[in-house]
């Protein structure tokens, strides 16, 4: 596959479940060896448009390729390259960990399923729970089982629909090492989000919501793309200020950020005013925009078609 | 830096005893309740459909009592009396009088359960009836179903008697009435139900088994991840029912063991019929309970509709009441539930010695239902996840 320059690369995908358009014209190339975040909010059609790359579902329009091969036609050929860890725990409670890891090794007819097994529970630190039930195990640890599970067949593009919700952040740090560690080795990552810093540790990151993509960058250049000025403001009664300060003249969006508040805007100038009277009482700094206040500012511009 | 705390402790709000019995949260969980059995067709169908449908099949479909059940005639003398006897029993209501046979046609008849009685009419009937000679009446009844020809069996002397009446001084009992039970002689109940029973429990656990497996697998998201693993649909189908075949064929090796040295059935017929009716009928089931799977979201929704299949399975099938004794449109549901046909074919091969060729207009329905049921299970599977 290594003519492939972009393991996933669609246009215009659409679907509707009925009358609503869960996903609208969505184009995105993923180039090899890449880690891509996806992100948006709950809903906003990222499963919907993850089944759709790997041939599980049909789009209603648009089409393209997943690691070469037609997501339309070809996603036998797609699932048997792809490794895919679904959203919710797709793996069986009632099997232990060498079982359902077994399980999936015979799935995909893997020469020496044993031994491949065995390699994963090494890997993958499973070793000491490989007889224990799957549905016993840890959130943390079950993650890193179905991580292990979608990587027995040594896919060269791994699907992980957000792999790390509800679980603890060291067990979410670790993680992400495994990602890090399958991307070393030449595997492509798509993989969608909640967690801010997640995202950036991504190499490019796209961002949907109501189903449709409103930014596509690497996710270093995402700040600028937004374009957006912030000032961070601590001090007391910061819950006055951002009353205040919400729809104020320059001020584009006000979020809470621990014990400060970031006041982002496009206007420099006039932004700048609109934060100036607080300068007296409050420690009043130019900051630099995040990933999460980009968002939250994207997040506000979108239109909502699911009224 | 932190704000001044000079607001007063949050005070509980004094309302009322909030460890009362309060019917206002009494209401509360009441509405919500009905709001979800609102939104909940299938409890809702359950709880009004089948107090319905039951009403109506005891009231109306369901007759312990059988009447019109069909009968031929031996003619070994056609005269007056005879020809008034023919008309009694058919104006009684407990025969419907088909026609005529011959000796060896009564036989098969019997066998093929196309008649329930044959009426032996002995020659010179009549001329021994004049005489008073007290000619003997045989009635030949199938006693695989005793229940049904015990009816008409009881009710023949009555009969007999009366239209009779014209040919003999009264008060003398002019005909010698013997009823001969074929096939159960004692006319014992357990011989015919055993059979029976087990296409019930054949119905039973193999919808039901086959229908929570796989939605078992919806229910926890681990179709997903089979769905997107290089497995094929039908590989997963082969894979997940052929247990279930393993199970249908050792509930029935137990219910003939059973059968066998607890109520001591007999086993007369072709094993091979029995096998084919047998492996039919469990492939039937299964793919009864694959179509549910896929129309079901929750286990519970797959109980539910494995019950819509059951109790008619058991009512209408000729398993709990006699076949011939419901009306019409009820005989009609019954026809096109696999349990009926099952069951005739096995009482067949059990209890009459049935072969292969006799059995198969049992096995044909049976094959023509696992295709449209198995077609439409496979047609709405491909469709999982769309």
């Amino acid at each position: 596959m290594s003519a492939v320059q972009n393991v996933i690369d669609v246009q215009g995908l659409t679907k509707k479940f009925g009358a609503k358009t869960v996903v609208d014209g969505f184009s995105m190339k993923v180039p090899k060896g890449s880690i891509y975040g996806f992100l948006g909010p709950n809903g906003s059609g990222k499963t919907t448009t993850i089944r759709m790359m790997c041939g599980l579902l049909r789009p209603d329009g648009g089409g393209g390729t997943a690691l070469g091969f037609d997501i339309a036609t070809q996603s036998h050929e797609i699932k048997a390259r792809v490794g895919y860890m679904t959203q919710r725990f797709s793996l069986y409670e009632d099997l232990t960990v060498t079982e359902n890891l077994t399980f999936v090794a015979r799935l995909h007819e893997i020469e020496d399923a044993k031994g491949k097994v065995n390699a994963a529970l090494q890997e993958y630190d499973l070793a000491p729970r490989a007889n224990q039930l799957a549905g016993q195990l840890s959130g943390g640890w079950k993650q890193r089982m179905s991580l292990a599970a979608a990587s027995l067949h040594e896919p060269e593009l791994l699907l992980l629909d957000e792999p790390t919700a509800g679980v603890d952040p060291k067990a979410r740090r670790d993680f992400w090492e495994r990602i890090r560690d399958r991307a070393d080795k030449g595997v492509s990552v798509l993989v969608s989000t909640h967690y801010m810093d997640e995202a950036v540790q991504c190499d490019f990151i796209t961002f949907i919501a109501y189903g449709r993509k409103l930014i596509d960058a690497p996710a270093a250049d995402i700040p600028k793309e937004v374009g957006l000025h912030t000032w961070r403001i601590e001090g007391a009664h910061l819950h006055e200020i951002y009353k205040q300060l919400t729809g104020a003249p320059g001020v584009d969006q006000v979020a809470r950020f621990g014990s400060a508040l970031h006041v982002s805007g496009r206007d420099e100038a006039a932004l700048e005013r609109a934060v100036a009277p607080f300068r007296g009482d409050h420690d009043v700094m130019q900051a630099k925009t995040g990933l999460e206040e980009a968002f939250i500012y994207l997040m506000g511009g979108a239109e909502d078609n699911f009224k | 830096m932190t704000p001044p705390l000079n607001s007063p402790p949050p005070k509980i709000h004094p309302l009322k005893n909030q460890r009362a019995f309060s019917w206002l949260r009494v209401k509360a969980v009441l509405a919500k309740e009905f709001i979800q059995m609102r939104r909940d067709r299938l409890t809702f169908a359950m709880m009004v459909g089948i107090p319905v449908a039951q009403l109506v099949l005891f009231g109306y479909a369901i007759n312990t009592d059988p009447r019109h059940l069909p009968a031929l005639v031996e003619m070994g003398d056609s005269g007056p009396a005879t020809r008034a006897l023919i008309h009694g029993m058919q104006n009684s209501g407990y025969f419907d009088m088909q026609g005529v046979v011959s000796h060896e046609g009564a036989d098969e008849a019997l066998a093929s359960g196309s008649t329930m009685f044959v009426l032996a009419v002995p020659p010179n009937f009549e001329e021994k009836l004049l005489r008073g000679e007290r000619p003997q009446l045989m009635l030949d009844t199938d006693g695989s179903d005793p229940v049904a020809a015990g009816a008409g069996a009881g009710a023949l002397p009555g009969i007999v008697q009366q239209s009779l009446r014209p040919y003999v001084t009264p008060g003398d009992t002019p005909v010698e009435t013997v009823v001969h039970r074929r096939y159960n002689p004692a006319g014992r109940t357990a011989v015919n139900i055993v059979p029976g029973l087990l296409g019930v429990i054949l119905t039973m656990t193999m919808v039901l088994i086959t229908a929570i497996a796989i939605t078992r697998e919806t229910e926890r998201g681990t179709l997903e991840a089979l769905l997107t693993s290089p497995a094929q649909p039908l590989e997963v189908m082969v894979g997940k029912i052929t247990p279930y075949i393993a199970v249908g064929f050792i509930q029935t090796a137990v219910m003939l063991i059973g059968a066998r040295f607890l109520f001591n059935v007999p086993f007369t017929g072709n094993p091979f019929a029995f096998l084919a009716a047998v492996s039919l009928f469990i492939l039937v089931n299964l793919s009864i309970g694959f179509l549910f799977s896929t129309m079901a979201r929750a286990q519970m929704q797959a109980m539910q509709m494995t019950i819509f299949v059951f109790l008619p399975s058991i009512l209408l099938s000729g398993f709990m009441f006699p076949f011939q004794g419901m009306p019409v449109w009820a005989q009609a549901i019954g026809q096109s539930l696999p349990t009926t046909h099952f069951i005739r074919a096995v009482r067949a091969v059990m209890l009459k010695g049935a072969g292969l060729g006799d059995v198969w207009g049992n096995l044909w329905p049976l094959m023509a239902i696992l295709t449209v049921v198995a077609a439409l299970a496979l047609r709405r599977y491909r469709r999982t996840l769309d």
